[in-house]
């Protein structure tokens, strides 16, 4: 790789945590493309320095420190370890009760890509703090590990009554798109009859969510196809949130579509790779198929 | 009405905008209305921190053409950072080669990715035929030399945009100096071997296959020129 600047590596920190808000798996894709050289340049913390912040006792760096192992992948036994206990901290507490450090230490855990969380990681689904369960069902999806499923799907559950949607409404009690997301990437076809009912949850990013797993556990279009629809959703969140759902289901006929939806070419972009890269890896890349070449025709007209 | 009076109507709705769906509105009606006396208010638009306005802008000064290059290049000396990097893409569009200095430093050294992504794909838009015949060589050597760094940037959909580039420089310069399109053909098997991102490798494959069918066109009607020269 060429010299960089370092405006150039800021901004894509900038972005990567943009992203991150709309989703992880997004974000991934485009960070893991700049980790390799980010982590061996001269950043402030070493690795040991990291692992005993974590463990120290100013909050503040122990929270930081948690952020950084994960950002850049410390998949060392010492640092997992320490981000497994700091799953059970209670010394970092906000005044609305939740905790900073947990929530860190579970979303780095996700990143680092060490099945030996995945315990640690299933009893924060039960943490009293809304974004450690969320981040724990992230995370457990990147795990991917299967053994999670039953109580992934516990914890959804809790939004249904008698297999439909609990009657007060809108329930945001637990992470759901996150639950949804999560079921489906780890393809837990036994837990359609628990995801199916959040298609009718009235809030968009939640029906989404399930439509998402349910292409993902079915490949039926008409899941596909309701996120096509949400590409012309009323606000530019939405639309975003249609566009990286459908890269990445890779649900190529809404390839045209993600082509003229009125967001950021950028994100357009993302949304085809997402589409391009599945149809690669579903055929072949020799010769290329015309559904590949087509994508590609609609990624050059967004440059 | 007369197209001055026509222009007035929609310069004003621009700067009568008082929300930003109405900037969104005017800015679009005035772009699609493509008139001269519109110019510089398209060009305002794009420091007006209004995305939307800027896109429809953009969009509008690319159909204007080469009209709006010096204008355009005339901008880029401002304060404005998101307004220069509206100008860019704009001029990217056009691909007129008055804009070529600007096209290689922003692909090569803007640090916001999508300048540099649509300067690349700039790049291999330029039209050469509105250049002195005697500059072409040079100047598609340096645009070959700024895409071969370009394909090494660190952000994938920049390396996407500098292979479509390659194969949009490989296009023109088979007709200018086709002994070189070697080197282009070399570069993009390299991206698609070593590339470490699989967007990017299949993007140099299709590059690659595309231009061989290219050239194996292009090679066929050879012997009757040289038949001629003889």
């Amino acid at each position: 790789m060429p010299h960089q600047n370092f405006p150039n590596r800021t901004l894509v920190v900038v972005l990567t945590v943009d992203l991150r808000l709309m989703r992880e798996s997004h974000s991934d894709a485009i960070e893991s493309s700049r980790l390799a050289e980010e982590s061996g340049s001269g950043e402030a913390l070493t690795v040991g320095q990291a692992i005993a912040n974590l463990q120290g006792s100013d909050l503040g760096l122990r929270v930081y420190a948690a952020w950084w192992l994960g950002r850049f992948r410390v998949n060392e036994p010492a640092a997992v370890d320490a981000l497994i206990a700091a799953l059970d901290d209670e010394a970092d507490r906000t005044e609305a009760g939740g905790y900073p450090l947990r929530r860190n230490a579970a979303r780095a855990l996700g990143k680092l890509g060490d099945r030996r969380a995945v315990p640690a990681l299933i009893g924060s689904l039960n943490c009293s703090d809304y974004y450690v369960r969320e981040a724990a069902a992230q995370s457990l999806a990147l795990l991917g590990d299967a053994e999670c499923i039953p109580a992934l799907t516990n914890l959804l559950a809790k939004g249904l009554q008698e297999g439909q949607l609990v009657p007060h409404q809108p329930d945001l009690s637990q992470p759901y798109d996150a639950l949804l997301e999560a079921l489906g990437t780890l393809q837990a076809t036994t837990s359609i009859p628990v995801i199916r009912p959040f298609l009718e949850h009235p809030t968009d990013r939640v029906q989404y969510a399930a439509a998402r797993a349910l292409y993902q556990l079915t490949q039926e279009s008409i899941y596909g196809e309701r996120l096509v629809q949400a590409l012309s959703g009323s606000t530019l969140q939405l639309r975003r949130a249609a566009l990286a759902d459908l890269g990445a289901i890779g649900y190529l006929p809404a390839a045209d579509a993600i082509a003229r939806t009125h967001a950021e070419n950028s994100l357009k972009l993302i949304s085809l790779k997402g589409l391009l890269e599945h149809e690669i890896k579903q055929t072949s890349s020799d010769p290329l198929s015309q559904d590949a070449i087509r994508v590609m025709s609609l990624m050059d007209s967004l440059l | 009405m007369s197209s001055s009076l026509l222009a007035q109507q929609l310069i004003q709705a621009v700067e009568a905008a008082d929300s930003p769906a109405k900037l969104l509105k005017a800015v679009q009606e005035l772009a699609s209305a493509r008139l001269e006396e519109g110019l510089p208010t398209l060009i305002a638009a794009l420091g007006y921190n209004n995305p939307g306005a800027a896109v429809a802008a953009v969009d509008g000064l690319i159909q204007m053409g080469d009209l709006a290059v010096q204008p355009l290049l005339d901008l880029l000396d401002g304060y404005n950072y998101s307004a220069r990097a509206w100008a860019i893409r704009a001029l990217a569009g056009i691909g007129h080669p008055r804009a070529l200095d600007t096209l290689l430093e922003a692909a090569k050294n803007d640090f916001a990715l999508s300048v540099r992504r649509a300067a690349a794909r700039g790049l291999g838009n330029l039209r050469w035929h509105e250049l002195p015949v005697e500059r072409v060589p040079l100047a598609q050597f340096q645009v070959m030399d700024a895409l071969f760094v370009v394909a090494q940037d660190p952000e994938w959909v920049v390396r996407y945009a500098a292979v479509v580039a390659l194969q949009g420089l490989a296009r023109a310069m088979i007709l200018t100096q086709p002994d070189s399109i070697s080197q282009i053909l070399i570069q993009l098997q390299w991206v698609a071997d070593s590339d470490g991102d699989l967007t990017v490798r299949t993007r140099a494959q299709f590059a690659q296959q595309a231009l061989n069918k290219t050239e194996q066109e292009n090679s066929e009607p050879l012997p009757l020129r040289e038949t001629r020269c003889s």
